[in-house]
C-alpha cells in the first residue's frame, strides 16, 4: 500500500502543488491529470524518490520510502519521459541491461518475447540510435513485459505511440492490474485500462 | 547485487568499445602532451630525465581529466542515470562499477603506454618500472576523486572547466607521491614509501569517493 500525505513541490521559487495526498491499494490505478507544467512529472518523480518533496511524506507498506529505498526500488518500475536507452547499443541489449539492473532475471528468449509483444522484434538487433522516436519509446516500454514489480509509475507512456501500440500497452497494464499490481500514470489520451479501483488526481497550475 | 554491478561494468565497457574514438582521444592526448616536452626542450638526456617524473604524471593527470565530464553526462541526458538511481542496489556500489570502467578505459592504457613514453625521457630501467607501478597505484585514485567532481557538475554549463577547478587541487597529493616515487628511484633511493602512500590515497578514495559520488548524483538528478 502506497500512501502519500500532504505533498508540496517547489521548483525554483514556483509552487507547483501543495496538499496533495492519495492512497493506492493493490489493484489500484491512479490517473494524474493536469495541464502542461502543473507538476505531473514532478509528482511521479517524488513518488519514485528521485525528487524530495518540499513538504509531506510517502510511505510504502508503512515505511517512509527514503528509509526503505532499496526494498522500495525493487518493488517499483518507473518509465519517465526520458527513455533511458543507449543509442550505441541494440534494442535487445538495452532491454536486457535495464531489466537486469532492476534485478530481473532475463534471457534472450524472454527479452525477445517482450520486444515481440510490443511489436518491435524486427528491430531487436539494430542500434537504438537509428530507430524512430516511437520505436525508441516502445523499446523502453518493453521493460514492462519483463517487470515483476508491483508498482508501476508511468510518465506519459502513450506519447509517440501509434494506435495499435497504445492498445497493446493498455492491455499489458490491465493485465498488471488484474494480477493485483498498482499503477500511477499520466496521460493526455483517452485510453481504457481495466482496474479494480480507479482514481483520478487532478493537479491545477 | 553482483549481477547489477557486472551489468553496469559490462555495459560501460561495451559502450566504450562501440565509441572507440572517445578512448583514443584520451590516449592520444597523453601521448601528444608527453611527446611535446622532449621536442620543445631538446634532446639533452640529463635535463629530460630530471623533468620526466613530473611531466609524465601531469600528462597522465590531464589525460584522465579530459574524459571525466563524460563519465555521467550521457547517462544524465538519456535518462539511464534515473534508472541507476532507482535500481534496488546501493547506488555507491553501482557507481563503483562505473568508476572501474572509467579507469579500465582511460587509466589503464596510460599505465601501459607510460614505459614507452619514459624511453623518450631517457629514464633508466629501474625508474621505468617504478613509473609503471606508481601510475598503476595512483591512477585509480584519479578516477575515484574525479568521479565526485563529474557528479557534482552534472547538467552545469561549462562543466569541463569547473571539474578541473574542483578536482585538480584534490589530485595534488597523488601527483606529489607519484612523481616523488619515480624521482626517488632515479636518485638511487627506495620508492617504497611513496608507493605505499599512493596506494593509501587510492584505498582511501576507494572507500570515500563512491559514497560522495552517489550523494552528488542524487543532488544533480533533483
Amino acid at each position: 500500500m502506497l500512501i502519500a500525505q500532504d505533498l508540496a513541490c517547489l521548483r525554483g521559487d514556483r509552487l507547483l502543488f501543495k496538499q496533495i495526498g492519495f492512497t493506492l491499494n493493490a489493484g489500484g490505478l491512479m490517473y494524474v491529470l493536469g495541464e502542461n507544467g502543473s507538476g505531473k512529472s514532478s509528482l511521479l518523480r517524488i513518488v519514485c524518490g528521485l525528487l524530495t518533496p518540499e513538504l509531506g511524506s510517502i510511505t510504502w507498506q508503512g515505511q517512509p520510502i527514503k528509509q526503505a529505498s532499496e526494498d522500495y526500488h525493487s518493488k517499483l518500475t518507473y518509465i519517465g519521459h526520458l527513455n533511458g536507452l543507449k543509442d550505441d547499443l541494440t534494442a535487445m541489449e538495452n532491454l536486457q541491461i535495464s531489466a537486469r539492473l532492476a534485478g530481473e532475471q532475463v534471457d534472450d528468449k524472454a527479452a525477445l518475447a517482450a520486444l515481440t509483444a510490443i511489436g518491435i522484434a524486427r528491430c531487436a538487433n539494430l542500434p537504438v540510435g537509428v530507430l524512430s522516436q516511437g520505436q525508441k519509446r516502445r523499446v523502453a516500454l518493453a521493460r514492462l513485459w519483463l517487470s515483476h514489480a508491483p508498482l508501476w509509475v508511468l510518465d506519459e507512456p502513450f506519447a509517440a505511440l501509434d494506435a495499435a501500440s497504445v492498445l497493446t500497452l493498455a492491455t499489458c497494464i490491465s493485465a498488471h492490474m488484474a494480477r493485483g499490481g498498482m499503477t500511477i500514470i499520466t496521460t493526455h489520451q483517452d485510453v481504457v485500462i481495466d482496474a479494480q479501483t480507479t482514481q483520478t488526481l487532478r493537479l491545477s497550475a | 547485487m553482483s549481477q547489477a554491478w557486472l551489468t553496469i561494468l559490462k555495459r560501460d565497457l561495451l559502450l566504450a568499445f562501440r565509441r572507440r574514438s572517445d578512448v583514443a582521444t584520451t590516449v592520444f592526448f597523453f601521448l601528444m602532451v608527453a611527446s611535446l616536452f622532449p621536442l620543445g626542450i631538446g634532446p639533452e638526456a640529463t635535463v629530460l630525465s630530471n623533468i620526466a617524473p613530473g611531466v609524465l604524471w601531469v600528462a597522465a593527470l590531464l589525460a584522465g581529466m579530459i574524459s571525466l565530464t563524460r563519465m555521467f553526462a550521457a547517462d544524465f541526458t538519456d535518462g539511464s542515470l534515473e534508472q541507476l538511481l532507482l535500481a534496488p542496489q546501493p547506488l555507491a556500489v553501482l557507481v563503483s562499477a562505473k568508476i572501474l570502467a572509467h579507469w579500465l578505459v582511460c587509466g589503464l592504457p596510460v599505465v601501459l603506454l607510460a614505459p614507452l613514453i619514459g624511453l623518450q625521457y631517457a629514464l633508466p630501467n629501474e625508474a621505468l618500472w617504478v613509473l609503471v607501478w606508481s601510475l598503476l597505484l595512483g591512477t585509480p585514485a584519479l578516477s575515484l576523486i574525479g568521479a565526485i567532481g563529474a557528479a557534482l557538475t552534472l547538467g552545469v554549463r561549462g562543466s569541463g572547466l569547473l571539474v578541473a577547478l574542483l578536482v585538480l587541487p584534490l589530485y595534488i597529493p597523488v601527483l606529489i607521491f607519484g612523481a616523488g616515487a619515480v624521482a626517488a628511484s632515479q636518485h638511487g633511493m627506495s620508492a617504497q614509501a611513496h608507493l605505499s602512500l599512493l596506494a593509501a590515497c587510492s584505498l582511501l578514495s576507494l572507500v570515500l569517493a563512491p559514497l560522495a559520488t552517489a550523494a552528488a548524483l542524487r543532488i544533480s538528478v533533483e
